[in-house]
């Protein structure tokens, strides 16, 4: 399958190249990635390396591309060019690896599930096609439940939760993936101050035990308490690093300051001339 | 007409057509349900009506080979091509274009519609053509022996075969991204989904018809939705709503035979509906309605004591209030109630026990009554100081904004709220009111 996709990639060969470049122990390198949205681009060039066991902030304005970066690790949406690679190799290779928490919003919460069910739905692809989820997947899913402080609503159906307890819900099922990178598309979003204390102390027992973990954040507040490790983004890299390093005055500007920079003026230059 | 007037009897023919839209009607409810739950309904309108022209051609073809044309399987085929062939056009024009959803099934339902009369009416100069439109609106009557093994036995296929990709279905329709993510083949999965549906919608072409087989589809899991919040559930009561309609729809039919028996099938799946959208217990309007009249009822009583408990505490030292009748003309000036809301409220109060029976043109609170009106002003007063001190909202306004809150408080958020007030210092046993009453 993967050598399918490789021969079907334009450059091939620099796949291997590059990836080769990135060590093992990387659990995130993106290099010279671009992606675009009907032709408009929406992430130029963005080259990055995350070190194993980082806390990692991805912070930007809005439409500075973060959940697009997310969902680009994921192969979720098509790249226009440039290469992920998850610990050395494509993600293909390494969805055992990665666990995703997608944005609440982007689901219908009316489906008729319970909590546990949809937390089970971590354990599917180890257990593949067909096979029935059975005591050991519940277990499982029972025990990410519980570490998300939520056990006792584990049979209420979904549209009953609250937002805090549905978004505690999809960070179970994450856990569920007992993944070594974790990508989380803002998972504090519009929730209660109980479950935003839930989700920072499950962030740092996840850093204890030295798992990788990217968040898409927006609250510049807390940036300094949450994450030991930036990445400032608007539809570029503006600088990434240690957050004592990184978060400054002077990179905050940069990366918030002027929304119609050079940047964007010219992906809608862009649009406009292939429309 | 002779064979419509041979279903009355319940004979083997009888048996084999409600056998086969009993069979239909389960499988349709089965898949119908994911079909549903993966917010492709209008989809599956749009595949049924794009099966048309497949059957034009596919009659057309096995003249032309030189068979009868009627071959049901033959033309079932046909069909599943042509359904087919209309979603994949539909998933061409959404990934092709930036026109919106809605769009491409509109144009591909009735552009493939349109196709397909046209064919009907061309191989209409062929012989043996007569009865081909019977596929557009269904005549169940028509089924024999054998049309009812294919039809059980795709039904039984399709019920199987969703039943195994259970679980996987289940992920494609609660979240796709994240079943993307995690390696499921988004595009086949979909794609296996209509094609089954497509299965349910071919076979079920003979019984209610191209215009009318949506309905199979769609109906009887709306209507168990009503009932179940657990999908499997849902699953079950669904092939059972639609087993019941197909079958008691034939039925029906059969006893008059004017009525088309695909419309009385799908008449009696929209008598399930709605008898569950009004009387499913929790979901169901009836339901609610009531719920909604409840709660109405306690705002209405529980605003009739705090308004005499807030008279009785106007005229008093707030720390030993003694309880006695109230006129009920004070009452009118406390709130917009007209004289006679407050004596259907002070009935409904006195048959609680909140009041004393009834004594001319006054009101008096019964012991119980005073204590829970204590209590009601509390809850007011707590909730007013929380808005006022936490949330910044000005003495002017809490009024409103308590009034709606107080009767919902439970045990534990006053518990809470007692908390919070103790901890910012704000703290009184029974608050003043922080606005003028």
């Amino acid at each position: 399958m993967n050598s399918l996709i490789k021969s079907m990639s334009p450059k091939g060969d620099a796949v291997d190249e590059n990836l080769t470049a990135h060590p093992d122990n990387v659990p995130l390198a993106v290099h010279d990635l671009t992606v675009a949205y009907h032709r408009k681009p929406v992430l130029w060039d963005i080259d990055l390396d995350i070190p194993e066991g980082k806390l990692v902030g991805i912070v930007g304005p809005n439409g500075a591309g973060k959940s697009t970066l997310i969902k680009a690790c994921l192969d979720l949406i098509p790249r226009a060019s440039g290469e992920i690679g998850i610990y050395g190799k494509p993600y293909q290779q390494q969805r055992h690896l990665v666990g995703y928490v997608p944005q609440r919003e982007s689901v219908d919460w009316d489906f008729p599930i319970s909590a546990l069910d949809v937390v089970t739905m971590g354990t599917y692809r180890q257990l593949g096609w067909f096979r029935r989820v059975k005591r050991a997947q519940k277990e499982r899913a029972m025990e990410a439940i519980e570490q998300v402080g939520i056990g006792h609503l584990a049979h209420r159906q979904i549209s009953q939760l609250s937002g805090g307890q549905q978004q505690r819900v999809f960070l179970a099922r994450a856990l569920a993936q007992d993944a070594k990178l974790y990508l989380m598309d803002e998972p504090f979003a519009a929730v209660d101050a109980a479950t935003e204390e839930a989700i920072v102390q499950l962030l740092q027992t996840l850093n204890e035990k030295g798992k990788t973990v990217l968040v898409v954040h927006h609250d510049l507040a807390t940036v300094k308490r949450y994450f030991d490790w930036l990445v400032l983004l608007n539809m570029r890299v503006v600088e990434t690093g240690p957050t004592d390093e990184v978060f400054t005055t002077s990179n905050l500007e940069k990366t918030y300051g002027g929304k119609l920079n050079l940047l964007s003026e010219a992906a809608r230059a862009l649009q406009a001339a292939t429309r | 007409m002779n064979s419509l007037l041979s279903v009355t009897l319940p004979g083997y023919t009888t048996m084999v057509v409600v056998g086969s839209t009993t069979l239909l009607g389960v499988a349709a409810g089965i898949i119908g349900s994911f079909l549903l739950l993966r917010k492709r309904s209008l989809m599956g309108d749009a595949l049924s009506h794009a099966t048309l022209p497949g059957i034009g051609i596919a009659f057309a073809v096995m003249v032309a080979a030189g068979g009868s044309g009627k071959h049901l399987g033959g033309l079932l085929l046909g069909a599943a091509i042509s359904g087919l062939l209309g979603v994949l056009v539909m998933f061409l024009i959404r990934n092709t274009t930036r026109l919106r959803d809605d769009v491409a099934m509109g144009l591909v339902l009735s552009v493939f519609f349109g196709i397909g009369v046209a064919i009907l009416g061309m191989v209409q100069e062929l012989p043996n053509a007569a009865g081909l439109e019977a596929y557009i609106y269904g005549k169940p009557a028509s089924i024999v022996a054998s049309d009812f093994k294919l039809i059980a036995g795709m039904a039984i296929f399709t019920s199987l075969a969703t039943t195994l990709l259970y679980k996987e279905l289940t992920l494609l329709c609660f979240d796709e991204n994240f079943a993307r993510s995690q390696g499921w083949p988004i595009g086949w999965l979909d794609l296996l989904l209509l094609t089954l549906v497509t299965a349910i919608t071919v076979v079920g072409l003979q019984a209610v018809g191209l215009i009318l087989i949506i309905a199979m589809l769609i109906t009887p899991p709306t209507a168990a939705r009503f009932w179940t919040h657990n999908l499997t559930t849902m699953m079950l009561l669904s092939a059972v709503i639609g087993g019941v309609s197909g079958g008691l729809g034939t039925f029906i039919s059969a006893w008059a035979p004017r009525m088309p028996a695909g419309a009385v099938i799908v008449l009696v799946a929209a008598a399930i509906f709605l008898a569950s959208m009004i009387f499913a217990p929790a979901k169901g309007v009836l339901a609610r309605r009531f719920r909604r009249r409840r709660l109405r009822l306690k705002v209405d009583r529980q605003h009739l004591l705090r308004a005499i408990y807030e008279l009785l505490e106007a005229e008093q030292a707030p720390s030993s209030i003694i309880n006695h009748s109230i006129p009920v003309t004070d009452l009118l000036r406390k709130r917009t109630w007209s004289k006679v809301e407050i004596e259907r409220i002070a009935r409904l109060a006195r048959k609680r026990g909140d009041l004393e029976p009834p004594s001319g043109q006054e009101l008096c609170l019964s012991e119980s009554g005073f204590g829970e009106a204590a209590r009601i002003t509390r809850n007011h007063r707590l909730w007013e100081v929380y808005l006022v001190t936490h949330a910044d909202i000005a003495p002017s306004h809490v009024d409103r904004d308590a009034d709606m809150v107080e009767h919902i408080l439970e045990a534990d958020l006053v518990r809470r709220l007692e908390e919070a007030l103790r901890r910012s210092n704000t703290w009184v046993p029974v608050p003043d009111s922080p606005h003028r009453l």
